[in-house]
């Protein structure tokens, strides 16, 4: 047992915290908005090396676990979680990847002809998508074929046309496409729980400077029970949902026992308890919380959009079920 | 990272698992139940005999000088395995307090009386007017000699019945500053004055009042110094332990998914089919995840060395609260059918759900209550300035 990280993910997380800091501060991040991107931010991860990092067996998904809660720490307009899972997923099927491709996968199968909010969508230039129990690569073209929504969590989401564009098939070396999908997925799961745990302490860490500072009744607002409970709750959510994440993600890097359920309680766990910290911080900032100036806003909406991106997050917990509990019953058993 | 217990640990686990298997009898589970006495005199000696009492103690006092992860998995393992184990945490924290603020005197004769299961103590911090303020205690020693004069009263005194000594709280002088005033006192329950008086609780557990009338108790009695009783509860509090409601929040799941896979509804469906049912069971077991996960880094932190005072109150915050929320959520599942107690031909789930429903509500009250911990969180570990209810 060594719930802390190694030297060198230390060292991983100093470098992409100080990168952040510098080139994607919460001014850079308003700017981006509505789209949700900034390509100097991406080019800074391309240069590291990142969204390849883990796909060619280099680095695990631990160590893009420390970068994706630096990410969501600092709201990095960029769909890093996204590439990191379609990379190692292509990779997979022997397609070539490279750092500097914006990638991203549908988290959904297409409907229709239609693969709708994909994250990163609006940018990738590749997008993975199953599609009739294939799996796809689309290309979309530059007009037409996508349609990026304003929304939520000013996110890059889109709607794909999978029909038209360039697209090719993918073959996985081993597994059907669909379970290569939901792997694919579980890793998303367990990356994004990590993403929104850095945003919900990113979050908290911002309420509990507001409340010390903002005094009321001649006391800081910090000083009163009504808000120190309530932050003492969400810190320790957040602690629980950090760890929760960093289990998921060690299943997946080992194999280990849990690997098939705690991807998908961590993304459950995580996506509450991140929501729940930005409201409250948001809530403990008064009025001025609901003012665009003040930055927690762009927490709050992210928070929600992480999650709800994927499905409604109840149907999440009885997808969990099925994990937990094995599958549904159809036939009417021998009760009466 | 890794999350995975060092090999060792497992195999230790694994030992007691096989012991508690064969000794935590059905009977053993429901004499506690019937008399609300989580303690087992059988049971308690049984483990004193293959040392694991003492596991966590150095070789000087026979001990095994186990890990605090070991120490995790073995506390883990009795809770998961529904023995009535209360007892064994009280007389362990005493052990503890006593090999760092007691006399030589104490460590030689007591300690050892504790660790072979021969005496069992109990707990006199609480009285009428002291709970969370536990420093309000007004229970008064006066001293006369080499003795002391002992007269007050203490509320929830759990196990007194039991136990040989009481760990007990004072006040020695009234006329400092609350926490300055305090003295510590290991006082033998057979001491003439000493009147205990049961109290019986919702949840079944039995705890008592007890009654303190011109106690003379000899100074070698008194643990740590005059007016220092303050930091010998310092110490005491360290040892509290944290595992013990995540092996019963587990057991509430394995119970709760039995019943639900059984159980059927009027069309013959299985209830663990309804996805109502199914959402509810796997919160329950996502946060037993959190809770266990929580509890295990307040021991990997021990083990490493490191005074996990915060962090320990969160898992114990956590555990509780998420404990008495599975718990209503999982009887609500059982429906009406769930209100059927515990010994009730035909109850559903054989009436735990029912029991520990009851049970859990008294999680977040002893031990520090959630409103304590949170302080102590915001406080200590946000680094919030002071509320005007923690001085
Ligand atoms: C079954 C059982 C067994 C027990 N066993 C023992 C034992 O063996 N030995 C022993 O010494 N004690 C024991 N206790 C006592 C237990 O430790 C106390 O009940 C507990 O510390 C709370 O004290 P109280 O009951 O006086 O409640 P109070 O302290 O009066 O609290 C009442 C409410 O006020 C809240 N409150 C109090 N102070 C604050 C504050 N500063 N800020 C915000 N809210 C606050 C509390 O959280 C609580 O909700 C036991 C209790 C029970 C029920």
């Amino acid at each position: 047992m060594d719930l802390a990280l190694s030297g060198e993910q230390e060292a991983l997380r100093d470098t992409v915290a100080r990168f952040f800091s510098k080139v994607a501060s919460a001014e850079r991040v308003r700017a981006a908005e509505p789209l949700g991107f900034d390509a100097a931010v991406w080019r800074g991860l391309a240069d590291m090396g990142v969204p390849t990092m883990a796909a060619d067996g280099g680095a695990t998904l631990a160590d893009v676990s420390v970068v994706a809660r630096e990410a969501g720490a600092h709201l990095a307009p960029v769909p890093i979680v996204e590439a990191a899972v379609t990379n190692r997923l292509l990779t997979r099927c022997a397609h070539a990847v490279d750092d500097t491709t914006v990638r991203t996968l549908a988290l959904r199968p297409a409907t229709g002809g239609r693969a709708a909010l994909v994250p990163g969508g609006a940018v990738a230039a590749e997008v993975v998508v199953l599609g009739g129990g294939d799996l796809l690569l689309v290309r979309p073209g530059p007009t037409g074929e996508r349609r990026a929504p304003a929304n939520l969590g000013s996110a890059p989401l889109a709607d794909i046309d999978i029909t038209a564009g360039r697209r090719s098939l993918l073959t996985p070396a081993d597994g059907s496409a669909v379970d290569e999908h939901a792997r694919a997925l579980d890793e998303w799961r367990a990356l994004t729980a990590s993403w929104l745990v850095g945003l919900g302490r990113a979050a908290l860490d911002l309420g509990v400077s507001y409340v010390k500072d903002r005094r009321q009744f001649g006391v800081p607002i910090g000083s009163f029970q009504a808000v120190q409970h309530r932050l003492a709750d969400l810190a320790t959510a957040l602690d629980g949902a950090a760890l929760l994440a960093d289990k998921a993600v060690w299943t997946l890097d080992t194999d280990a026992p849990g690997a098939a359920t705690f991807p998908a309680m961590a993304f459950s766990y995580c996506g509450e308890a991140a929501q729940r910290a930005a409201a409250a911080s948001l809530h403990l900032h008064g009025g001025y919380g609901f003012m665009e100036e003040y930055d927690i806003q762009l927490h709050f909406r992210r928070a929600k959009a992480a999650r709800l991106v994927l499905a409604d997050p109840c149907r999440e917990l009885v997808g969990l079920a099925d994990r937990l509990f094995g599958p549904v019953e159809t036939s009417t058993g021998a009760g009466r | 990272m890794d999350f995975s217990l060092p090999p060792e640990v497992e195999a230790f686990r694994a030992e007691v698992r096989a012991f508690l298997a064969e000794h935590v009898t059905d009977e053993v589970i429901e004499r506690a139940h019937a008399t609300g006495t989580m303690h087992d005199w059988g049971l308690h000696r049984q483990m004193a005999a293959e040392g694991w009492l003492s596991a966590g103690w150095p070789a000087e006092f026979g001990g095994q000088g186990r890990s605090p992860l070991e120490m995790n998995a073995l506390t883990e393992e009795m809770y998961l395995s529904g023995a009535p184990v209360d007892g064994l945490g009280v007389a362990s924290l005493v052990a503890h307090t006593l090999l760092i603020d007691g006399t030589d005197w104490q460590k030689r004769t007591v300690i050892p009386r504790i660790l072979s299961g021969e005496v069992m103590c109990c707990l006199g911090y609480s009285e009428p007017d002291a709970g969370s303020d536990v420093a309000a205690c007004a229970t008064r020693a006066v001293r006369d000699g080499d003795e002391w004069v002992i007269n007050g009263q203490k509320m929830f005194t759990t196990l007194a019945h039991e136990a040989h000594y009481v760990f007990l709280l004072t006040r020695t002088n009234p006329d400092v500053a609350k926490h300055e005033g305090l003295t510590m006192f290991l006082v033998p329950m057979d001491t003439p004055g000493i009147e205990i008086t049961p109290v019986h609780t919702m949840g079944g557990e039995r705890t008592n009042i007890t009654f303190y009338t011109d106690v003379r108790v000899d100074d070698r009695h008194r643990v740590g110094e005059v007016d220092g009783g303050w930091k010998v509860m310092m110490t005491a509090l360290v040892f509290e332990r944290n595992s013990a409601w995540y092996g019963e929040c587990v057991r509430l799941l394995d119970t709760a998914v039995a019943w639900a896979t059984s159980a059927r509804d009027a069309d013959g469906r299985r209830l663990i089919d309804d996805p109502l049912v199914r959402e509810r069971l796997a919160r329950a077991a996502v946060g037993n995840e959190v809770a266990n996960l929580l509890g295990w880094r307040a021991a990997w932190m021990a083990a490493e060395g490191q005074l996990p005072g915060v962090e320990g109150t969160m898992a114990k915050l956590f555990t509780t609260e998420h404990y008495q929320q599975a718990a209503d959520d999982l009887i609500d599942i059982l429906g009406p059918e769930g209100l059927r107690r515990h010994g009730e031909p035909g109850a559903a789930a054989d009436g735990w759900v029912e029991a520990t429903y009851r049970h859990c509500q008294v999680t977040t009250i002893y031990g520090g209550t959630s409103e304590v911990c949170r302080g102590i969180i915001a406080e200590r570990g946000l680094g919030l300035p002071r509320s005007r209810s923690s001085r």
